[in-house]
Formats: structure tokens, C-alpha cells, sequence
């Protein structure tokens, strides 16, 4: 196990100018991946990952494109079942249950495992049916209960204020930022433990990702959260624990004071410093 | 020759400005030729369309009443109308639609969400694309085969069966089209929420195809408004009121069809107020489409 719990390395400045903020401690995992393999057809595109998810901290995924990251983030909610010739073999525990297992009840695993995607993908309905949408796939309740469970998703995801005037609005009416937040809104109504999200301000302005950095920032006090991005400042201004992958391969992972400061695998060293990648 | 490569030397004569303006005027000849075709072109069909158009709207006005409304078709001489065409082309064409919409609407759905380039999919695809462009006579002498020949007798249902196999190729190529258009992470998000594939499909995927969908179903009444064959030999026509569907029933096209090649100048000139307000109806439709697509985008 690669992971390196407790070391507190001061958040001087980094490698090629990037500064890790998180000096906290590692939790306890959530998800305890081993020895997983991934395969697009016959194409080994995870090759023996062994990776912990810590509960309520935020895991960053980095590394250069084709590395694998988005790979192992959808292996977390089964998105590759969607496609035949998409397969994973190995574990995945989360509460006892093998994520990768063919037995394993995808609709429910989805409802604990929410995802956030790189483009907002608001439904072509209301707001308010945006969010409720997620909730009624798994939950039976009054409409006066579905109405604050509305206002509350859409109040976590930092959006209520700019949308409780206009609920019964498209959803399409709103701009990228507001969208992508209406989407982590959606996710968080279901109220599931993990989070994954997957580049998730690469399609927004400076102001936008800022609000949704702050946002994750808040939302781990709650939710265990997992983040693939391409942005090296993005994963050590969020992340507690950030994971290098290279070729299929995860590299290193560390706390993202330790990574970003004194990684321990030269081609870490040379992806931090934007040598490559 | 390499040297000279090297050393920044363009190859070939030195230029010449008399032979780079006989070249420009050879090019600008070239350019007025082809742009002359094409416009000659162009005008010859428009030219056409526009005498087809012309004499249409003409002749059909002069024959246009309030008797055409009014009236049931009649023997030649005895004031007529169309009523009895009008209403039975609407019968047919509402009821064939309302039979080929849910099918082409699911089959297109099935090739578009749920095939995935199986060869069963492939197949149908094929098939449909096919019937799409296939003859419409052919249609009609197939129901004929296998509804009018077996049931003793023409009659609307058969009419509206024949217009429903026109109308769903044309909707399961619209639908495939539409949800083709979905991107592909639309559908990653509601999965990803926790939601069964049909949940996905007919809550979301629908709804957002839902303006293009209904588009296609639009068109494809315009189309068989104006279909003869496929009626020709199910509905055959009726020159009494009637809205049994069991028995014969009347309809524009092939009152138009039969009119026109009448002797009688009345009969004619009934077709030719029969031939305008299918024309108008296709039209109305064509613009309906067209703005609902606008406006949805």
C-alpha cells in the first residue's frame, strides 16, 4: 500500500510553483480498491491499482490524458457497464460491497456513488424537476418534503439563492457555472457518500471554478469526494490526498502537502513541474 | 537544383504580368460560364415549379366555394363539393398516423438506445430505410393482399393501415435521428444518478428529442395527405357521405385522381380545388414543422 498517512509537510512552495493547502491527516478509507484491473476490450487501461479513498477528504486524480484517471472514476459507479466490452476485475470495497462485483446492484451502488461530470448536463426540464428527478428514482415522499429537500440540495450546492425565484424555469436557461452547480445540486439530493467528479470546472470561466473549488471545499465535511482533474493548482487547492497515474499505472500516491512538495517518484516530480504531460 | 531549392530560388520563368493577366482573364471567363449555368439552372426549375404553382393557385381558386365544403361529392352537373373527400382523407390520414406513430416513435427508440449495432438492429435499420423509399403502390398492394382481399372489401381501416406503413418508416428515421443528436453524456448523467434505462429513455431522452420527434411525425402526415396509391386499392373512394370505416371512404387524392381524368369540367375543376387544398394543407404543415424546430432551439 502506497499510501503515506500523517505526514505533515508544511505548505511552503512546491514544485513548479504549486502550493498544497491541506496539511490534514488522512481518514480512514471508504473505498479500498485492490489489485483492479481495467480493460477496454483487450486493452489493459488499469493495471493493478491499489488505492484508498479516505472518508470525507477530497482524493485527487492526476496525471497526464490516457492515464487512466477518468478510467478508475468511472470503475468507482460501474459507468463503464454502460458499454459492452468494458470490463474490471479485481476490488473495489465500499461498505462491505465489491463495487466491481457482477452481482453488485448498480442502481443502488449509483444512489450511494453520485457523479459530477466534466460539461453540465442539465436535464431538459425544470429546476426544480431537475432535482427532484435523482430523489423520486429512490425515494417516496410528500411534496412538501420533496420542496425542502430541493431547497436543501440546491442550498449545499451554493445555487439557492440565485434559482429560488425561478424554479419552475428551464434548467437550460442558466449559465455554465450556475448549471455545473445545479448538477452537483441534483447529485448531492440523493443524498449519496461518495462524490465522484470528473474535471469538473474544465468547461467554466476563473469565477465559476472558484465557486465550485470553494463548494467541494465545503462539501467534504459530508460527502467523501473523489476528483479527477487536469489542473495541477485545482488538485493541491482542494485535494487532501492526491494520486498520480501514469500509463495505467498509479505512480504515487500521497498527501498532497507531501506530493507537491517532496514527491518520491522522479516522473511525479517531472508531471508536477510540467516537464510533461 | 537542390542548390537553388536551398538557397531560396523559386523554380520556373520569371514572372510575367502578361501572362499572369491572360491567366486572370481566363479565370474570370471560366467563372462567368459556371456561374451562368448555375443560374440558368436554377431558373429552369424554378421556372417550372413556379408555372405548377401558378396554374394551381388559379385554377384552384376559380373552382374554390363554400359549396366545396359543403357538399358531397355528386354526379357530373349536379353541383358537388368535397366534403365527404375532405373528411375522409382527414379520417385516413389522422388514423394512420395514430397507428404508425407509437410503433415508428418505439422502433426508432430501439435502434437508437437500445440496438447498439447488434445485427438484429442493423437489419431493421436496412428494412426501414428501405420501406422509406420504396414505392407507395407497392404499399398499397400489400394491404390490399393481406386486409382487403381476407375482409371482404375496401374500406377506411385498410386506407388508413396502407398510410400507417408509409408513415413509420419516416418516424423511426426521425426518432433514431433526434436521439442520435442526444449527447451521449446526457444519458452518463442520469445513469450516474442511480436511474433504470427506461427511466432514462422515456423521461429524459424523449423529452429532449421530444420538438425533432414530433417534427418527423409532422412531415410524415404531410406526406401521406397527399399519398393515392397506397389508397387506391384499400379505400378505393366513395361517392357518398360516410365515415363507417368498414366500408369504402372517399379522400382527396384519389377524388383528385379520378376527377381529373373525368370529361366533365366540373369534376375538373373540383380536382383542381381538391389538388389546392392539399397543397395548402402540406404546406401549413411544412411551416408548423419548421417553427416548432426554431422554437425549440
Amino acid at each position: 500500500m502506497s499510501t503515506t498517512t500523517g505526514t505533515q509537510a508544511a505548505p511552503t512552495q512546491g514544485f513548479g510553483g504549486v502550493q498544497a493547502r491541506s496539511e490534514a491527516a488522512l481518514n480512514a478509507p471508504r473505498i479500498a480498491i485492490r489489485s483492479l484491473d481495467f480493460f477496454y476490450g483487450d486493452n489493459r487501461a488499469l493495471k493493478a491499482i491499489d488505492f484508498d479513498i479516505p472518508d470525507r477528504q477530497v482524493s485527487g486524480m492526476i496525471g497526464p490524458s490516457g492515464c487512466g484517471k477518468s478510467t478508475l472514476l468511472r470503475v468507482l459507479n460501474r459507468m463503464y457497464s454502460l458499454y459492452p466490452g468494458q470490463r474490471a476485475t479485481g476490488e473495489a470495497m465500499l461498505d462491505g460491497m465489491n463495487i466491481v462485483a457482477p452481482d453488485c446492484d448498480l442502481n443502488a451502488l449509483r444512489a450511494k456513488v453520485g457523479m459530477v461530470f466534466q460539461k453540465p448536463t442539465p436535464f431538459p426540464m425544470t429546476i426544480y424537476e431537475n432535482i427532484a428527478f435523482g430523489v423520486r428514482l429512490h425515494e417516496k415522499m410528500p411534496k412538501a418534503q420533496m420542496d425542502e429537500r430541493v431547497e436543501w440540495a440546491l442550498a449545499r450546492a451554493a445555487i439557492w439563492g440565485e434559482v429560488k425565484d425561478r424554479l419552475d424555469t428551464s434548467a437550460l436557461g442558466l449559465s455554465g457555472g450556475q448549471q455545473q452547480r445545479l448538477c452537483i445540486a441534483r447529485t448531492i439530493a440523493v443524498r449519496p457518500e461518495v462524490i465522484l467528479f470528473d474535471e469538473p470546472t474544465s468547461a467554466l470561466d476563473p469565477i465559476s471554478t472558484l465557486k465550485i473549488e470553494e463548494l467541494i471545499d465545503e462539501l467534504k465535511r459530508d460527502f467523501t469526494i473523489v476528483i479527477v482533474t487536469h489542473n495541477m493548482q485545482q488538485a493541491a487547492r482542494c485535494a487532501d490526498q492526491v494520486a498520480f497515474f501514469y500509463l495505467g499505472e498509479l505512480i504515487e500516491v500521497a498527501p498532497a502537502a507531501q506530493m507537491f512538495t517532496a514527491p518520491r517518484h522522479a516522473k511525479t516530480q517531472e508531471y508536477i513541474t510540467g516537464r510533461f504531460g | 537544383m537542390s542548390l537553388s531549392l536551398a538557397a531560396g530560388v523559386v523554380p520556373g520563368p520569371r514572372k510575367d504580368p502578361a501572362v499572369a493577366a491572360a491567366l486572370g482573364r481566363r479565370r474570370k471567363r471560366a467563372d462567368a460560364v459556371i456561374r451562368l449555368l448555375c443560374v440558368a439552372a436554377t431558373l429552369i426549375g424554378l421556372v417550372f415549379l413556379a408555372s405548377i404553382l401558378i396554374t394551381l393557385t388559379t385554377r384552384g381558386f376559380e373552382a374554390m366555394s363554400l359549396r366545396v365544403f359543403t357538399h358531397t361529392t355528386a354526379a357530373p352537373g349536379s353541383d358537388g363539393g368535397l366534403l365527404n373527400a375532405i373528411v375522409g382523407s382527414l379520417i385516413q390520414a389522422l388514423l394512420g398516423t395514430a397507428i404508425g406513430t407509437p410503433i415508428g416513435i418505439l422502433a426508432g427508440t430501439y435502434l437508437a438506445e437500445y440496438s447498439q449495432g447488434s445485427k438484429f438492429g442493423n437489419a431493421v435499420r436496412f428494412v426501414s430505410d428501405i420501406l422509406l423509399s420504396a414505392p407507395s403502390i407497392l404499399v398499397g398492394l400489400f394491404v390490399y393482399q393481406i386486409l382487403v382481399l381476407p375482409f371482404g372489401g375496401f374500406s377506411g381501416w385498410a386506407g388508413a393501415v396502407a398510410l400507417a406503413i408509409i408513415v413509420i418508416p419516416v418516424v423511426i428515421r426521425t426518432t433514431e435521428d433526434m436521439l442520435q443528436l442526444i449527447p451521449n453524456t446526457l444519458r452518463e448523467a442520469v445513469i450516474a444518478l442511480g436511474s433504470p434505462k427506461w427511466k432514462m429513455v422515456v423521461l429524459v431522452c424523449w423529452k429532449a428529442a421530444m420538438a425533432g420527434i414530433i417534427t418527423g411525425v409532422l412531415l410524415a402526415v404531410a406526406r401521406v395527405a397527399g399519398e393515392t396509391a397506397p389508397l387506391l386499392f384499400t379505400s378505393l373512394g366513395n361517392n357518398a357521405w360516410s365515415t363507417d370505416l368498414a366500408r369504402p371512404m372517399a379522400s382527396l387524392p384519389v377524388t383528385i385522381y379520378s376527377f381529373a381524368s373525368s370529361p366533365f369540367e366540373d369534376w375538373i375543376a373540383l380536382a383542381w380545388a381538391g389538388a389546392l387544398l392539399i397543397t395548402l394543407g402540406v404546406l401549413a404543415i411544412n411551416i408548423l414543422a419548421r417553427t416548432l424546430l426554431r422554437v425549440s432551439k
